[in-house]
């Protein structure tokens, strides 16, 4: 089980309710990948418009924890308005903080994302921070109140998979009591397969299963590589050699010639 | 007097929030709203007085990675 917050999920994978190609395909790909938790954000609502009233109710039939984002803000302010008002709809304390510090990468902002953390979590929020892999921001998040922390693999929606291992790795062992969740970047379910055997307790992903040609084979796909890259890293893994080792024994081998 | 809600001029005679958003037909327990960059909790909006070029925010959810 995942401890986040207080709260146990038996799921290792948070899925993102984002560019499905239709709500019905959403409902089968969450309940396809058995996830706990799913991201939702919000948005300027049009008078007289049901459409986020008709997402809201779809994701109520779910049965799932909601994980409210505050995706596209730029900065602290606009980042700590939105997380209050998820707040008020979701009725939830959980929030995946973003602060995006640049329109091309949507990297973190860093800087703002820590400010942000720090005052959220003195109103009581329990802040899921988008963050980069840079230990010292880690350590900063924690300072601030963090009890959970997100790095990126790989730029949002790239696909592109863990592209800096060692930093992952360092991740690891710099925090080990520290639940860790790779957020953004991953691609295919061999991409988390790989960061579960690095020891990162969970993955949360969106486009790699919503943008598949079948979302709910690809999600359950997904569940099926994390579970097994967390078995792995458990069991224990042999490491790489240059030789050559034969796996039969030697020993007792006939000798024909 | 002369309102800005999410992002788009708006006049009206009304004054108090709970009172336009019905006038808007925005309805349901799944908005949020805001006022000049402070949330208006929900059980608040009947009592908040609105001002002229005041600026209002009304989100609801939507789908998010």
């Amino acid at each position: 089980m995942l401890d986040l917050y207080g709260t146990s999920v038996s799921s290792r994978l948070l899925l993102g309710t984002a560019r499905y190609p239709s709500p019905a395909i959403l409902a089968e790909a969450v309940r396809a990948s058995k996830t706990d938790i799913v991201t939702v954000s919000l948005r300027r609502e049009t008078a007289g418009n049901r459409t986020g009233g008709a997402f809201f109710e779809l994701i109520r039939t779910l049965g799932v924890k909601v994980l409210p984002n505050t995706a596209g803000c730029h900065t602290v302010q606009e980042a700590v308005l939105t997380a209050k008002m998820a707040r008020e709809v979701f009725a939830t304390d959980w929030i995946k903080l973003e602060v995006i510090g640049n329109h091309d990468t949507l990297q973190p902002d860093v800087f703002a994302l820590v400010e942000a953390a720090r005052i959220l979590t003195g109103e009581g929020f329990k802040v899921f921070p988008y963050t980069t892999d840079d230990l010292i921001v880690a350590e900063r998040l924690l300072e601030a109140g963090c009890e959970v922390l997100m790095p990126w693999c790989a730029p949002i929606g790239s696909a592109m998979g863990p592209i800096n291992l060692p930093a992952l790795r360092s991740m690891r062992s710099h925090f080990p009591d520290v639940p860790l969740i790779v957020d953004a970047g991953i691609g295919r379910p061999s991409h988390a397969a790989i960061v579960m055997e690095l020891g990162f307790d969970a993955v949360l992903l969106n486009t790699a299963v919503a943008g598949a040609a079948d979302p709910a084979a690809m999600a359950a796909a997904f569940t099926g590589a994390i579970e097994a890259g967390r078995i792995a890293f458990h069991a224990g893994m042999i490491e790489p050699r240059d030789m050559a080792v034969p796996s039969t024994p030697v020993i007792g081998k006939a000798v024909f010639s | 007097m002369k309102l800005t809600i999410n992002g788009e001029d708006h006049q009206t005679d009304i004054s108090v929030l709970s009172e336009l958003l019905v006038s808007l037909e925005y309805e349901g327990d799944w908005l949020a709203t805001a006022v000049n960059g402070e949330l208006v909790h929900r059980e608040d909006r009947p009592g908040f007085a609105l001002n002229d070029l005041d600026r209002i925010e009304i989100l609801s959810p939507m789908q998010g990675g």
